[in-house]
C-alpha cells in the first residue's frame, strides 16, 4: 500500500544573490512499513526535501499525498492533527528543546498535543516508551541536558513513536553518534519498524548506514532523484555519477590478509 | 625512525573537572610517520592533540613530559600546523581568504605583504581550490564546508611546519567531501615529507592511510601498533569491539530485503 506519494516537488531558494533549485522536480513513493534510504552529498537537496515534507517550509510546486490525503493542502488544526502520523527525528532534535525540560515533558508533549493517551495514563505511557527504547523509567525525571547524545536520540525516537506515526523522517538521525552507539540505534529502529509497521524515510550521506536498514535507496543530486533501486543494487552496481561517488566514499576497513596470517 | 616527540606519563585535567581527561599516556611520535589517534567521544583524543600542539585552554593541568627532538617546544603555526573539525570556527569571517592563508607565512617566514599574497595563492592552488585567484580575495562565507576546510589546511601549512595535526578534520563534512580531504592530506603530507597526526573516531578511515594507530578509550591509550598489525590482531578488547562495530557496504544488512 502506498503511504506517501511525492510528485514533481519543487522548491527554490535565493542564495548569495542566485536563485537555486533545491528541489528540482522530485518524485518518490514510500510503502507502509518500508524504509527508503535517501542519500546525497551536502547541497543535494535531501534536507530541503525533509523540511518540505514535514511542512516546516512551503513547497513551490508539485504534490504530496500522505495516507491518500493532499498533504500540502492541510492547514491549521487539521495539519496539527494529521502531523501525529508523520514524525521526525533530526541529528540533534532535542538540542532545540529548553535544556531544563525533563525527559518526561519531552515525551509527553505528543501524547498531550495529539491526545493519544488521556492524562491519567501518561506517566505509565512515558515509562513504557522509555523502556521500549532501552532506557530506565528513572530517566523521566532527568533534564534533557543531563543525558548523553546516544540517550538523547533514544528519547527523540520515544517521542516520535509516542504519537503512533505511520512514518518517521530520519534526517542524519545517527550521524553525530559514536560508531559503537550507531549500530544499537539502527537495531532499535529496525525492531520498532517490524513491531509497529512504521515506514522510514532515512536520510543520510553515509551509504553504508542506509544499506543496513533500507529496502530501497534513492540517490539525490542537484535537487533531483538521479537513481532509485533495491539497496543492494544501488550499492553493488551504482549507475549515476553521484551514486558512484557515494559508494567510493564509504571507508573500508583495510585488513591485510598477510598480516592476519603472520600473527 | 627517530622520535619527533617522546611523550611520557602525560595526563591532562581541565579546570573544574574532577576526573582527568587524559592519563598515563606513553607514546612516541616518529618523524615522517602518519599516526592515527582513534577514539570515541570522551576518549581524550582531542585533548591529546591539543596537548601536543600546546593548545590546551588556560587552567588545564598538565603532568608528565613531552620531549621534543628539536630541543625546544614547537611553536604553533610555525613548527606545527593544526586543522580543526569545524573550518568555519577556525577562519575569521571578516578577513579575506588570502590574508588568512598568508598570515602564518608572513609572521613566521618574514614575508612582505606582496610575497604573502603570492604565497597564499600558491597554497590555495596546492590544496586544489578552484579559481585560486578569485578565492584569494573572497571571504569564508562564500565557500562550501569542504572548500573552507581546504583553506584551513592551506593556512595551517603556509609556514611549512614539519608536523601537521588534524583533529577530526572531516567529521563536519559529508562523506564524498571527506574522501577528497583525506586524499588531499595524504598528498600534501607525502609531498612535504611531513609528520601527520590524524585524530578520528573512524578506524576504517584511518586504516586507509595511517602507518600506525593509537587507540584511546576513556582517557587512556589502550593499544598502539602498526595499522596492519592492530587491525589484523587487536590486543585490547576495546579495539576488537571498535573493529566489529564498523559498517561498510560489505557488512550484512540489519533487515531482510526481498531478493537477497
Amino acid at each position: 500500500m502506498t503511504l506517501l506519494d511525492i510528485r514533481d516537488l519543487r522548491k527554490r531558494y535565493a542564495s548569495g544573490g542566485r536563485d537555486v533549485a533545491a528541489l528540482d522536480g522530485v518524485s518518490l513513493t514510500l510503502a507502509a512499513g518500508e524504509t527508503l534510504g535517501l542519500a546525497g552529498a551536502s547541497g543535494s537537496g535531501k534536507s530541503t526535501l525533509a523540511r518540505v515534507l514535514t511542512r516546516l517550509v512551503p513547497a513551490d510546486g508539485g504534490t504530496i499525498h500522505f495516507e491518500s490525503e493532499d498533504w500540502l493542502a492541510l492547514s491549521g488544526g487539521e495539519l496539527r492533527r494529521r502531523r501525529a502520523k508523520m514524525q521526525m527525528v533530526f541529528q540533534d532534535v532535542l538540542g532545540a528543546f529548553n535544556p531544563r525540560a525533563t525527559v518526561a515533558a519531552v515525551i509527553e508533549d505528543p501524547l498531550r498535543i495529539h491526545g493519544t493517551v488521556p492524562k491519567a495514563g501518561r506517566e505509565r505511557e512515558v515509562a513504557a516508551l522509555l523502556d521500549r527504547v532501552g532506557l530506565p523509567a528513572s530517566y523521566a525525571a532527568r533534564s534533557i541536558r543531563d543525558v548523553s547524545g546516544g540517550q538523547r536520540q533514544r528519547i527523540a525516537i520515544a517521542r516520535a513513536i509516542a504519537a503512533r506515526p505511520a512514518m518517521i523522517v530520519l534526517d542524519e538521525a545517527i550521524s553525530a553518534l559514536d560508531v559503537s552507539l550507531r549500530e544499537r540505534i539502527l537495531e532499535l529502529l529496525v525492531a520498532l519498524q517490524v513491531e509497529r509497521g512504521i515506514a522510514y524515510l532515512f536520510i543520510s550521506h553515509d551509504l553504508a548506514v542506509l544499506a543496513a536498514v533500507s529496502h530501497r535507496v534513492a540517490i539525490m543530486d542537484g535537487g533531483r532523484i538521479v537513481e532509485t533501486g533495491p539497496a543492494a543494487a544501488v550499492t553493488g552496481a551504482p549507475q549515476s555519477q553521484a551514486a558512484r561517488a557515494l559508494v567510493r566514499a564509504v571507508p573500508r576497513l583495510i585488513i591485510r590478509q598477510e598480516d592476519r596470517n603472520a600473527v | 625512525m627517530t622520535a619527533l616527540c617522546e611523550i611520557r606519563q602525560l595526563a591532562v585535567t581541565y579546570r573544574g573537572q574532577p576526573a582527568s581527561a587524559l592519563r598515563d599516556i606513553d607514546l612516541d611520535i616518529r618523524t615522517g610517520e602518519r599516526l592515527a589517534i582513534i577514539g570515541e567521544s570522551g576518549s581524550g583524543k582531542s585533548t591529546f592533540a591539543r596537548a601536543l600542539a600546546g593548545l590546551l585552554p588556560d587552567g588545564a593541568r598538565v603532568a608528565g613530559s613531552l620531549c621534543w627532538m628539536a630541543g625546544h617546544a614547537p611553536r604553533a603555526g610555525r613548527d606545527i600546523g593544526f586543522v580543526f573539525q569545524d573550518p568555519s570556527a577556525s577562519l575569521n569571517p571578516v578577513l579575506t581568504i588570502g590574508e588568512q592563508v598568508a598570515e602564518g607565512a608572513r609572521r613566521h617566514l618574514g614575508l612582505s605583504r606582496r610575497q604573502g599574497q603570492a604565497h597564499a595563492l600558491d597554497m590555495l592552488a596546492r590544496v586544489h581550490i578552484p579559481d585560486p585567484e578569485r578565492t584569494l580575495h573572497a571571504f569564508p562565507h562564500l565557500l562550501s564546508g569542504g572548500q573552507r576546510q581546504r583553506v584551513a589546511i592551506a593556512a595551517a601549512l603556509a609556514a611549512k611546519p614539519g608536523l601537521l595535526i588534524a583533529d577530526e578534520p572531516t567529521s563536519a563534512l559529508d562523506m564524498v567531501v571527506q574522501a577528497d580531504i583525506v586524499a588531499l592530506l595524504d598528498e600534501l603530507v607525502r609531498d612535504g615529507g611531513m609528520t601527520l597526526v590524524f585524530v578520528t573516531h573512524d578506524i576504517a578511515l584511518a586504516s586507509g592511510f595511517a602507518d600506525r594507530v593509537a587507540i584511546f578509550h576513556d582517557g587512556q591509550l589502550v593499544e598502539t601498533g602498526s595499522t596492519a598489525e592492530v587491525l589484523a590482531a587487536p590486543q585490547a578488547a576495546y579495539t576488537a569491539a571498535l573493529i566489529a562495530s564498523h559498517r561498510d557496504l560489505a557488512t550484512p544488512p540489519l533487515i531482510r530485503e526481498a531478493g537477497r
